[in-house]
């Protein structure tokens, strides 16, 4: 018999989506039986009350989480979101219910071993309810009491080798796609740069010291499966600036519909026969493919990789063999200025350990937003402030037309003394000389 | 309930303490067939529906069966993904970036069962444990933020939109009938957790009333100075009142003032001072946004738009929010061209198009008036529809 009555959630367990409604009720009879004897070490029925005060936001329509208490663990300012619900009387289970973000693996790969201990130390010290994972990338453990927090950290990094993520004014949990370990149009290993960046940055990450929130995000190519462009403060993102490699006898085989186009991605409709011309060549945003005696040319110089062609024909074309990637800044959602999109700071860097010129541009930026951003400025908000120029200063290099789309529409340049011939200093007396007043 | 220590020392909190040492290194977590070629994929393809092969240099396929799952799980959940993992794939599973799990086999005989296995399983009240699907030209997972489940600032909840959503649109998940990929988003207020700005279709949680200003105990929760800073149109000045406190005693506090005319509502002052809440049974409520993406592919990454200002909150299943999302969904499926994302198919049609063949109605609250931006929404041409 459920400890609370949950009318409406119970409406939520219908419908073939998977139900977390159903999901959590599971898990508090779970807890309820007890079947492996574990010594709970926060309320037995933390997921019943969780349900109820759930019912009771779905009854009323607002939210009974307060606002965040100030709890973590010692030496950190970052990984613990502390919570405590407004109706600690009636749902004593969840008075307390802290998060903990636990730092995945880059690429989300995981053995069932490393999983198992991580549920078994959950179901002890925590609610047993997680996000496999939050939007920045952690393993969101969901729901534990203040005095847990140490424990769990303790066993985490004790008996399984693994960190905290980041919350706060400091380096969020970076993130990647799968890049090398199952993608073909990696550009360059995803999860390497990641974990590398994610170890060398552990101070940021741990004692948050910036003016507010910093993401990084590492996409293998222009396709951008993590969504580096939208949603990070640096996103650094796959290219490549030679030659799309081509197998024209696979081209001829998607021609003669021997392979299904885009990899079988619109089998559930009749879209009809492939047609080179009109699903590739025309769709082209730079116009530089055509068909030469049945074989694909492309003007590699025109190309700008989007990855339209690649997409469509994974058999016959291969991204380039000079591979990098290139870094955008200042990605952010609304709050607070309007959304922003990740601006163009370097084309092309080649991703070579110890990947010195990439910690040298991120630690550029760092130092100029450090000094220049306000309290709770985001990098992207600072840019529009101050202007992308400085950002391209800040990391010591020189403007390019591949950092706008298109050149400024006023003339409202700041020039500076230095770059005017003679500097500004005047005499008005001079000035008098030739024109009466 | 007895307290069992891990090992931890409260008197010595340094005592053998490890930290700064970040997550496992990726490479000690990679089935055996993923390690082994890494970096030498060559090209991959979608089977059938869930179904994704990928063949390496080496003439080695690996089959990934693709389902959904709620983002917000069980550790029964989870260790029932891992036992199938050691049942099938030899202890190794994934999750993708939009919370969908990956299992690897390596031939397609193993896959099928595997799929039919997973699609086989159902919660008792009736819902699927582990559909498989999610994969090419149809509608995957959404990604979600917390709402009413854990959050302070929400306008909504996240996961029952979302299952409502999944609901309505289930068919899709396991079919690649779209023009293109459909990415849908959620989140559950404007601080976007679910950085949802760039979707093909954003559901955001958004609050209609101004702050509520808890005046008694303003000063002493909240430092005034960051709570009038954290308005960005300037909506908020300190002030000091005469008020008559819980206890009926009549006293002059500081506390702030609030030109509710400015508000537009983003929270971001009770982000700062939580003797400002917003949150409201009827204030609340949804936005759809539409027409954003984050690839490069034929054209830029752009935002979504906002198309739909504003869905009462309907718990438990809104249902004029599934209505709504299904209506576009099907005007985009059946008058989009192959490829072309639902952001790139309003702008070749003209968005006038887009809200005539969706039958969403147009009011003044489309029309942009934050800042600078708003500017470069309008329409500067004598080209238009009629």
């Amino acid at each position: 018999m459920a400890k609370h009555a949950t009318p409406m959630l119970d409406q939520l367990q219908s419908g073939p989506w998977p139900s977390f409604v159903s999901d959590i009720k599971e898990e508090a009879e779970r807890r309820h039986k007890n079947e492996n004897n574990v010594e709970f070490q926060i309320p037995v029925d933390v997921c019943d009350d969780l349900l109820g005060i759930l019912e009771l936001s779905y009854k009323d329509g607002t939210t009974h989480w307060k606002h965040g208490g100030i709890v973590g663990v010692f030496g950190y300012g970052g990984g613990v979101i502390g919570r405590y619900c407004d109706q600690p009387e009636r749902f004593p289970g969840v008075a307390h219910f802290h998060t903990m973000r636990v730092n995945q693996p880059n690429g989300k790969y995981y053995t069932t071993e490393f999983l198992g201990q991580l549920c078994d130390l959950w179901e002890m010290r925590g609610s047993g309810l997680t996000n496999f994972h939050g939007a920045t990338g952690d393993i969101v453990l969901l729901g534990t009491t203040t005095p847990q927090l140490e424990e769990i950290f303790h066993e985490l990094t004790h008996n399984m080798n693994t960190d905290l993520g980041g919350s706060g004014s400091n380096l969020r949990t970076p993130a990647c796609c799968l890049g090398e370990s199952r993608c073909e149009w990696a550009c360059y290993d995803t999860q390497e740069l990641c974990y590398q960046m994610t170890l060398e940055y552990q101070d940021e990450l741990h004692r948050p010291a910036f003016p507010y929130k910093f993401k990084f995000k590492f996409d293998g190519c222009p396709n951008g499966c993590v969504a580096s462009i939208a949603r990070s403060d640096m996103s650094f993102i796959g290219t490549w600036r030679d030659d799309i490699r081509i197998d024209q006898e696979a081209v001829a085989a998607y021609i003669g519909g021997e392979i299904q186009p885009n990899g079988g991605a619109h089998a559930g409709k009749d879209w009809g026969a492939f047609d080179i011309q009109k699903e590739v060549i025309d769709l082209c945003p730079t116009e530089c493919m055509w068909l030469e005696d049945g074989k694909l040319k492309i003007n590699d110089r025109e190309c700008t990789r989007c990855m339209h062609c690649l997409n469509v024909m994974p058999r016959a074309l291969r991204i380039g063999n000079d591979r990098g990637l290139s870094i955008l800044v200042g990605a952010k959602a609304p709050i607070l200025d309007g959304a922003q999109m990740g601006s163009l700071l370097v084309p092309f860097l080649k991703v070579e350990e110890p990947y010195a010129e990439i910690k040298e541009i991120i630690e550029g930026i760092w130092e100029w937003w450090m000094e220049e951003g306000k309290n709770r400025e985001r990098l992207g908000e600072l840019i529009k402030r101050q202007g992308l120029a400085k950002a391209i200063s800040a990391i010591g290099s020189t403007p390019v037309p591949q950092h706008v789309q298109e050149p400024r529409h006023n003339p409202y340049i700041f020039w500076k003394e230095e770059d005017v011939e003679g500097g500004w200093e005047r005499d008005i007396a001079d000035y008098r000389k030739h024109h009466q007043r | 309930m007895a307290f069992v220590s891990s090992g931890y020392n409260p008197e010595k909190p340094m005592e053998n303490r490890i930290t700064d040492i970040g997550p496992r290194h990726f490479s000690e977590f990679l089935p055996p067939v993923i390690a082994k070629n890494k970096g030498t994929w060559l090209w991959h393809e979608i089977v059938e529906p869930g179904v994704l092969m990928h063949k390496a240099e080496s003439g080695d396929e690996v089959y990934t069966v693709r389902c959904g799952g709620a983002r917000l799980m069980s550790i029964g959940h989870v260790r029932a993904l891992c036992a199938i993992a050691d049942k099938f794939c030899g202890g190794h599973l994934r999750f993708t970036t939009r919370n969908n799990i990956e299992f690897m086999v390596e031939t397609l005989a193993e896959a099928k069962k595997l799929k039919e296995y997973l699609n086989a399983q159902k919660f008792e009240g009736g819902s699927h444990r582990f559909p498989v699907g999610g994969t090419g030209a149809g509608i995957t997972n959404i990604v979600h933020t917390q709402g009413w489940v854990h959050c302070h600032t929400p306008a909504t909840d996240a996961s029952g939109t979302v299952k409502v959503v999944l609901d309505e649109l289930f068919e899709e998940f396991g079919q690649m009938r779209m023009p293109a990929q459909v990415r849908i988003s959620m989140a559950c207020c404007l601080n976007m957790c679910g950085a949802v700005h760039c979707s093909d279709i954003a559901i955001l949680g958004y609050h209609r009333k101004p702050p509520i200003i808890d005046h008694e105990w303003l000063d002493n929760l909240c430092e005034i100075p960051l709570a009038v800073a954290a308005c960005p149109v300037g909506a908020i000045r300190p002030t000091k009142k005469e008020i008559t406190t819980e206890k009926g005693e009549t006293k002059t506090v500081n506390t702030v003032a609030i030109k509710n005319e400015r508000c537009m509502f983003c929270g971001n002052c009770y982000t700062m001072c939580p003797s400002l809440p917003l949150s409201d049974q009827t204030g609340d409520g949804l936005v759809i946004m539409a027409g954003g993406k984050v690839s490069n592919r034929i054209s830029n990454p752009k935002f979504s738009k906002v198309v739909v200002a504003f869905i009462p909150n309907e718990p438990p299943r809104w249902p004029t929010l599934a209505k709504t999302i299904r209506q576009i969904v099907e005007a985009y499926a059946s008058d989009a061209r192959k490829y072309e994302r639902l952001g790139d198919w309003a702008e070749r049609i003209g968005w006038e198009r887009f809200f005539e063949k969706t039958g969403l109605v147009f009011s003044e609250h489309m029309i942009d008036d934050f800042r600078d931006p708003a500017y470069y929404t309008w329409r500067q041409t004598t080209n238009f529809k009629f």
